[in-house]
Parts: structure tokens; sequence; C-alpha cells
């Protein structure tokens, strides 16, 4: 194991952490202001991979399927909101899951009906498919490179906005304190649907973005969300910041358990024992991870209400 | 309700219904599992995303003493019971300090670390699962009577986890259980030893999940870490509230309905997802107290609130 390699893992990590975060800045916004558990947000990454794979395909251009994959997710998700979600705002944590879990059942289906039950073989855009030399016998995939890139870019943007304009003042209001902000007359409902298809346009990002070096299934929402579910709890539920912060942590925890947990087994135990409980101590990791920060901070690293 | 079931298999032949002996006993299983979901959930309030993992454990004892060479099936749910609620106890123990949204995603990572635990188990089969070829043994006097004993032993032991949960509901420490649910600071203020009662009830659903877990590893003959995956702990969340939260006869019921609406949707089309996802949806909103409370509502019997 050498420097390059561990460089090489740390830039997966990130690039992974940045993605999570895409995914749960939305979830993360959704549970703040509206206190609404949207099991279904997996559904809208799984939407944003497919439109992308699909539109890339037909069109060959990687720069139009981006943002059609987001345009159509966040028409769908505007639907999806007007239709559903607007209507369990006050309602029961648990009734929420339940009605999204039946949303991820009927988008499951729906994808099977557009686009078959067999995967789809996503394609890297031709002019990032190969390398790039970061430096002397550093070679790396260019279009990971992009991925860390446009995470970096939507992050500063999601940054500024919700900190430097007038919306996202109203957001910070919103997911600090609901009522209060109702009181001093602000439309929580309007920006609780800006803010969601605000989400879901970050979702289909990050699901358009990760369709070419993940697999696009059915289920590939409800893979990731658990993760993004993680990020948040460690976060601290409502804080873009702490969503930010975790989504780095976990990406890299668990990037690195995947690639040093098994060689650094090895060296201490038998052969047979580290091959298996290597890889079962990498998938734990991000879950330590979680517990180990809600024993030290029930809330999370950020809490955003107070 | 209880003879009909019990003359089940007897019947069956009859008309040709050989297949859904097994079936029913399957519903039965899971039964016995969300039974155990709804007492936590439903009386005691605790919203745990990671019963699946305490099957999972269940199943998994039964295969660690298979593999150990035992064949005793008393044996092996029993101790499928014991291990599970072990394990809930040491869960329960650490998840119950946190609450809300913070104890459902705790309880969700226990489960996953399970999970992941049962994937790296290579001597029962890692990834692939572990069948168990030989049915285990069911006693001297029990063994070779019928076909169908191991439907009526299920049988049986769901009716007593029945029993036992809806006479533990209406007894003193039942209405301590709601009394938390309901307000858990004026509880702690009456005295009432809180985090010890919550404890317990959680231990208790864990046991007797992981006895479904037993049941069921002999039912598939098969275990695998998917039984542990936290969209079936999602699941049998869904089935609970979609038959009633806290009603006695609602996770049998959401059970009963969710799985006979999968078993024949599933003959007549591939996209038998969403016309579940359409129940959960109108359920939520034109039965938000559950499929049990439309039979209640009609027959005028009060529910356990």
């Amino acid at each position: 194991m050498d420097a390059i390699f561990v460089f090489e893992q740390l830039l997966n990590g990130m690039g992974y952490g940045l993605m999570l975060f895409l995914i749960a800045a939305g979830l993360t916004l959704v549970f703040g202001i509206m206190d609404t558990m949207n099991l279904a947000h997996g559904s809208l990454y799984m939407a944003g991979a497919y439109v992308a794979a699909r539109v890339h395909e037909a069109s060959g251009s990687f720069a139009l399927a981006v943002p059609v994959a987001v345009g159509v997710t966040v028409a769908v998700a505007a639907v999806l909101e007007v239709l559903l979600i607007r209507r369990l705002y006050r309602r029961d944590h648990l009734v929420q899951v339940l009605a999204t879990f039946g949303i991820i059942l009927i988008a499951d289906d729906v994808v099977k009906a557009i686009w078959g039950v067999a995967p789809l073989l996503a394609s890297t855009p031709a002019a990032l498919a190969g390398p790039v030399q970061l430096a002397e016998g550093l070679p790396y995939p260019s279009y990971r490179l992009l991925l860390i890139g446009a995470g970096l870019a939507v992050a500063l943007g999601l940054y500024l906005l919700v900190n430097n304009t007038r919306i996202g003042m109203l957001v910070r209001a919103g997911a600090s304190n609901r009522q209060m902000a109702e009181f001093m007359g602000v439309r929580v409902g309007a920006v609780f649907a800006f803010v969601f298809a605000l989400g879901a346009g970050l979702a289909a990002l990050a699901g358009a973005l990760m369709a070419p070096i993940s697999a696009v299934q059915i289920g590939m929402g409800e893979g990731i969300l658990i993760p993004a579910l993680v990020v948040i709890v460690i976060g601290g539920i409502g804080s873009v910041r702490g969503a930010f912060v975790a989504a780095l942590l976990v990406g890299l925890v668990d990037t690195a358990g995947r690639a040093f947990l098994p060689p650094a087994l090895r060296a201490v135990l038998p052969p047979a024992v580290a091959a298996d409980l290597g890889p079962a101590l990498a998938g734990i990791a991000m879950y330590v991870l979680m517990a180990a920060v809600l024993t030290l901070k029930p809330a999370g690293l950020f809490p955003a209400r107070g | 309700m209880l003879a009909l079931l019990a003359a089940f298999p007897l019947i069956a032949p009859a008309l040709g219904f050989e297949y859904y002996v097994g079936f029913v006993r399957r519903v039965l299983i899971v039964a016995i599992a969300a039974t155990s979901l709804n007492f936590i959930l439903g009386y005691g309030g605790m919203a745990a995303l990671g019963h699946a993992g305490f099957i999972g454990v269940g199943a998994y004892t039964v295969v660690a003493l298979v593999e150990a060479g035992f064949s005793s099936a008393w044996l092996a749910w029993g101790s499928a019971a014991v291990a599970a609620g072990l394990a809930a106890a040491a869960i329960g123990a650490v998840s119950l300090r946190t609450r809300g949204v913070y104890f459902i995603m705790i309880t969700l990572a226990f489960a996953q670390m399970l999970y992941y635990l049962a994937v790296s188990l290579r001597t029962y089969g890692g990834d692939d699962g572990y069948g168990l070829y030989t049915p285990l043994a069911l006693g001297v006097w029990l063994d070779g009577a019928h076909a169908q004993v191991f439907y009526w032993v299920v049988l049986a032991i769901a009716a007593a986890v029945f029993a036992l949960f809806s006479r533990v509901a209406h007894s003193r420490y039942g209405h301590a259980l709601r009394g938390i649910r309901d307000n858990e600071t004026r509880m702690v203020a009456l005295g009432y030893p809180v985090y010890g009662l919550k404890l317990a009830g959680f231990a208790a659903a864990g046991a007797v999940a992981g006895l479904a877990g037993g049941l069921l590893a002999s039912h598939n003959a098969f275990v695998s870490p998917g039984m542990m995956h936290w969209t079936q702990s999602a699941l049998l969340l869904v089935m609970v509230m979609l038959g009633g939260l806290g009603r006695r006869w609602g996770a049998a019921l959401g059970v009963a309905l969710w799985l006979t609406l999968e078993e024949v949707l599933k003959q007549y089309t591939d996209y038998w997802h969403w016309p579940l996802g359409l129940l959960l949806v109108l359920v939520v909103f034109h039965a938000p107290q559950g499929v049990a409370a439309l039979f209640e509502r009609r027959g005028g019997k009060g529910a356990v609130r």
C-alpha cells in the first residue's frame, strides 16, 4: 500500500461523499422544514439515472442528458408534491413512511414498464473516458474528477443560495422554527414546494452523474437511500452544512473501509478469517460511525433547530 | 376461525388447494413476527426499523445448531427465541436511549450490522445462504403422524403468541406501556421505571421475532442474509400499519391481506408492486387507522387506543 493508492482512495471517497451530499441535501431540507420523511427520495435518484442513461444513449450527448434528466425529474417531483406529499406534512412520521414506501413500489413498477427489468449500461461520455495524469505516476479517471468538480460546484452554489439569498433565508427560517416562521408571515407551503423541487433536482443530478459508474437498475434508489439517511442523521436533520460534512465523512469512511480494512486484517489475522471479516467490517463502518456520533451528539453534528 | 385454520390442511386436498397449505403456514409465521412488532410499536410507541434483524438472528441460530449436529426442532426454535431475545436486549439497551427518528435510524443501523455479519459467516453460506436439507425432528409422538404436523405446530404457536400478547396488552404492564407511549414524561413523574419497561417489551418482542425466524428457517428450508435486509424490516412495519397499529388483530390481518394480494397479483401480472403501493397510499388517506379499524367501526368494538 503506497501513498498513491491512498490518495486515489481518498479521491474516490470524496467523489462518493459528494454524490451522497447531493441526495442528502434535499432529504435533510424536506425533513428539516416540513418534518416529512420521504423514503421515495431514492426513486427520484433512480429516475434521474434512467432518464440520463437513455437520453445519453439516444442523442450521444452527455451534456444534454444531464439537464434533461434533472428537468424531467423535477417535473415528476412537482406533480408528486401537489398530488401527495403536500397532504402528508402534518401527519405522523410512520404514516409518511407508509405512503412514501407505497410510492417506491409504484415507481419501481413504472420504471420496469418503461425501460424493462434488465439493468441499463450507461456509458461514460467519450471525451472523459480516459485517465488524467494528476501527478507523476498518478493517473486518475477524468470522469471521476468531473464528479468531484460538479459536486463541489453544486455544494458551493447551494451554500450561497441558502446563506446569501432571500429564499435561502426563508428556507433557514423554516428549518430552524417552522411555526415561528409562519407567524412572521413566511408562506412555508410555497417555500416547501420550492425545496422539494430543488431536492428532487439534486437527487436527479446525482443519479445522472452516478449512472456511468454504477448499475442503473430497479432498486438502486433503495440502495442509496440508507446511506443518505445515515448522512442526514449524522449531520443533524435540517442542516445543509451538516449534510455536507457528514456526506464527506461517510464517503471517506465507507471507501477507506473497503480499501484499507481487508489488507489491514490480512496482516494480523489468518487469511480465511480476514477474507470473511474484511468486507463485513467495511460494510458496517458507516453504521458504527453513526452510532458513535449519536452517542456523543444525540442531535447530530450540526443541529439545525434551536 | 381457529378451527377453520386447523381444519384447512384436511379440507384443502379435496378442493385442490394443497399448495396453499404452505402459503397459510407462511402467513402464520410472518404474522407471529408482525404481532411482536405491533406490540412494541402499537402499544409501546417504539418505531423499530430493524425487526427483520431479530428474525435473522433466530434463523441463523437454527442453522448454527443444525451445523453443530442437533436435530431437535424444539431445541432449535427455543434457542432461536432466546438468542434473538438476548440480541434484542443488548440492542435495545443502547437504542432506547434515543427517540423519534433517531430511534428508527439506530435500530436500522444495528439490523444492517447483523446483515453484514451474516454475509461474512462463510461457514453458514455467507451471501449465498444455507440450505436445511433434512427437516428438524419434532419429537417422538409427533413424527410421521401426519404430513401436516408442522402446519399444526405453527398454528398452535401462533395462537399461543396471539393469546399471550393480547393478555399482556390488557395487563398492568400493557397499560403502563401505553401510558409511556402517550406521555413518557408523566409516567416518569409517576415513578414508573420507564426505561426498564420499554427494554423488557423490546427484548420480548425480539425473542418472539426470533422464534418466527426459527420457524421461517424450517418453513423455507433455507436461510440467507436477505431475510434481514432493511426492506424486510420496512415491509413488516408496513404490514402492521396496513392492518392497524395497536389493534389486537391488526398485525395478523395486515400480513394476511398483504401476502394474499401479493400471491394473487403475482399469478396475473409481472407488475404486482404498484397495486400494493397504491393500496398503501389509499390506506393512508382513507383508513389511517388501518384496515382492522374499518371492521371494528362496523362491529362497534372499540380499539385499544
